[in-house]
């Protein structure tokens, strides 16, 4: 099968402060072009397994596999690159680098891939910002635009190296419900129009049931999926 | 694969949008490095002030007889007493000459030396200035103007008249400064002299001589070789002191050592006779490094702290930048750059302060009896400290940045997106 990403008996302990066996036994996989979510209590482990998932996190037992390839265990450099180039991120609170302008953000990424000319990159920048239909942003600091505004940047920064898969943990958890709703119709065009896997961890039970797939976890295990 | 066009854009901007820090931090370094550069361009400009005030006075190596005893007495060379232990009492110096035997050959023999730039026959003579009835005691050294004039700096101490004028005047003297004081006299008057065996000269005053050290301005003065073997009423080939100037100092000694088993004379090197010059001046210098190295560890707390400061203040930034595809090593190379960029702005700043600082100090009116040529503070500018402040810049900030640098690379993005 073609999987984007597959986790084999994911098993995850915390240490400190007490330890704590937060992720048990899971596995699961993303198909190519899945819009899937996963959902749970405070405290059930999922924003864990989308960091594990994201690479991010490398202290877990088990096996990851991206686009079919091994990645648990590979050097902290070819991570990052992997997450340069194929996964894009989106979190709760947009965590755009204030100092830089609106289209220096969505560049950033690119400019590190480095796979393009500068001139491509801006115009692709400025290619997704008006798919998400902000393109007038272009060049406030990005500490002068709104929440709402924030969200759609930093999702047109998660695009800029035309990932596989984007992830994202509570893109919506900030937002109002017209901002919410704003951020999932891009997200399902996404997946529409430019096939992309969406992973996407959040609360919101409405944004949840709209999406391909649910996956409910509870006390670190996969109860439904 | 580093992409150095990124990682210093993301740190330019850092650096532009904390300005004040930024100009902070480099303060700091700019005014170690100019401290630096100031001080070690005043300290070896006085370190080679009082060289040149002892050091061009004295002679690379110095020939002359010394008085004393021999060092094996007559008894030890009898036979009969050879195995037994003999007491001389009240031993007397050798009956010596004060003159140095062939010295006119020794001359030539060492002018065809290749190290050797030069020696000059000097005649030293005790004499009294007569003035009225009072008598000074002093000492008259015939020399050859002209060769001490290219070998050493003499005509620095020369404050009236020329060496000329005393070339071409058979009873010229150049009097010392604190003599022409006490007896009120000044160039074209006459000085009575008088020898140890009580013949009396009258000399014209054709100059003035002052070194700078009182007690041998009071008592010394210069006239031509020939007008002081004259005076004595010895030959032509009477000298009593050779001085040589090398070509290269350093072989000072050991040229010494042969000179005086070749020629069976006493020979000094300036080594020798100026050991305590060596070491003052490698104090001062010890000195001025270790204030500088104190103002460049105290400029490197000043950017560990900033560094660390913004790294505290970009937690988020960096966890964004580790999620989105930077690597540990692509951070601290942003910050680490941002420590070198102060580095080389401070640095180079510092330069400039150093060099302008040097600059009005070289200015500032110095006037002292001892160096009738200084008018002004003594200061070397040598490209050298300069190449050495940079670096010094370079390593402290590249120090204090590493540190910083480093704990960013370990900042664990998930801890930091996960907290907030």
């Amino acid at each position: 099968m073609d999987f984007v990403l597959e986790a084999k008996h994911i098993n995850k302990h915390f240490k400190k402060p007490v330890p704590f066996h937060v992720l048990k036994d899971i596995s699961f996989q993303i198909k190519n072009g899945e819009f899937v979510s996963i959902m749970g209590k405070s405290g059930s482990g999922k924003s864990t397994l989308l960091y594990i998932l994201s690479t991010m996190d490398t202290d877990y037992e088990g096996e990851l596999y991206f686009n079919n390839e091994l990645i648990t265990g590979k050097k902290n450099e070819e991570l990052s690159r992997i997450r340069n180039k194929n996964i894009g991120f989106v979190f709760q609170f947009h965590y755009l680098l204030s100092e830089f302008s609106v289209l220096e953000n969505v560049m950033l990424p690119a400019k590190k891939l480095a796979e393009k000319s500068f001139q491509e990159i801006e115009h692709n920048a400025m290619k997704k910002l008006k798919m998400l239909h902000i393109e007038h942003l272009a060049n406030n600091k990005a500490s002068r635009i709104s929440g709402g505004e924030k969200q759609r940047v930093a999702i047109a920064r998660a695009l800029i190296n035309n990932p596989t898969i984007l992830m994202g943990d509570e893109p919506t958890g900030n937002l109002d419900s017209h901002n919410s709703e704003n951020v999932f119709q891009i997200l399902k065009e996404l997946k529409e129009n430019e096939g992309l896997s969406l992973l996407i961890v959040t609360h919101d039970i409405d944004f949840a049931k709209r999406t391909d797939r649910i996956i409910e976890m509870e006390d670190g295990r996969i109860i439904r999926q | 694969m580093t992409n150095w066009k990124v990682i210093l854009g993301i740190a330019k901007t850092h650096l532009t949008t904390k300005m004040k820090s930024t100009i902070t931090a480099s303060l700091g370094v700019t005014f170690g490095i100019g401290a630096y550069i100031t001080l070690v361009s005043f300290m070896t400009g006085l370190n080679s002030m009082l060289d040149d005030l002892i050091l061009n006075q004295t002679p690379h190596i110095h020939i002359y007889n010394e008085i004393e005893p021999s060092k094996k007495q007559p008894i030890g060379l009898y036979e009969d007493y050879a195995n037994t232990f003999n007491v001389v009492h009240s031993i007397k110096p050798k009956q010596a000459q004060k003159k140095i035997h062939n010295a006119v050959p020794i001359i030539q023999y060492l002018k065809a030396d290749k190290n050797v730039l030069g020696a000059t026959p000097q005649l030293g003579a005790q004499i009294f200035y007569l003035s009225g009835s009072i008598e000074l005691g002093g000492k008259l050294t015939g020399i050859d103007i002209m060769e001490e004039v290219r070998l050493s700096n003499i005509q620095d101490y020369i404050i009236q008249g020329t060496p000329i004028a005393l070339k071409n005047n058979d009873n010229g003297i150049l009097l010392g400064a604190g003599l022409a004081k006490k007896m009120s006299l000044s160039p074209g008057d006459r000085v009575q002299i008088s020898t140890v065996s009580g013949d009396v000269f009258p000399l014209k005053i054709v100059g003035l001589y002052q070194s700078g050290i009182a007690d041998l301005d009071n008592v010394q003065s210069y006239a031509n070789l020939k007008t002081v073997q004259r005076i004595l009423g010895e030959a032509e080939n009477y000298i009593t002191d050779i001085n040589v100037k090398l070509n290269d100092i350093s072989e000072a000694e050991s040229m010494a050592i042969t000179m005086e088993r070749q020629f069976k004379v006493k020979a000094t090197d300036i080594n020798e006779a100026n050991a305590q010059f060596e070491t003052g001046s490698n104090i001062r210098n010890l000195i001025t490094y270790t204030v500088s190295i104190t103002l460049l560890i105290v400029a490197g707390f000043g950017i560990y702290n900033i560094l660390n400061m913004l790294i505290y203040e970009k937690m988020k930034d960096i966890a964004i930048l580790k999620a989105t595809g930077f690597s540990g090593r692509d951070v601290k190379l942003i910050f680490m750059s941002q420590a070198m960029i102060i580095g080389i702005l401070g640095g180079n700043s510092g330069l400039i302060v150093g060099y302008i600082l040097s600059n009005i100090i070289d200015k500032v009116p110095f006037e002292t009896e001892a160096l009738p040529t200084i008018t002004t503070y003594p200061v070397n500018f040598i490209a050298w400290y300069y190449v050495i402040g940079i670096i010094f810049a370079l390593i402290s900030t590249f120090i204090a940045g590493y540190l910083p640098a480093n704990k960013a690379k370990r900042i664990d993005p998930v801890r930091i997106i996960r907290g907030s």
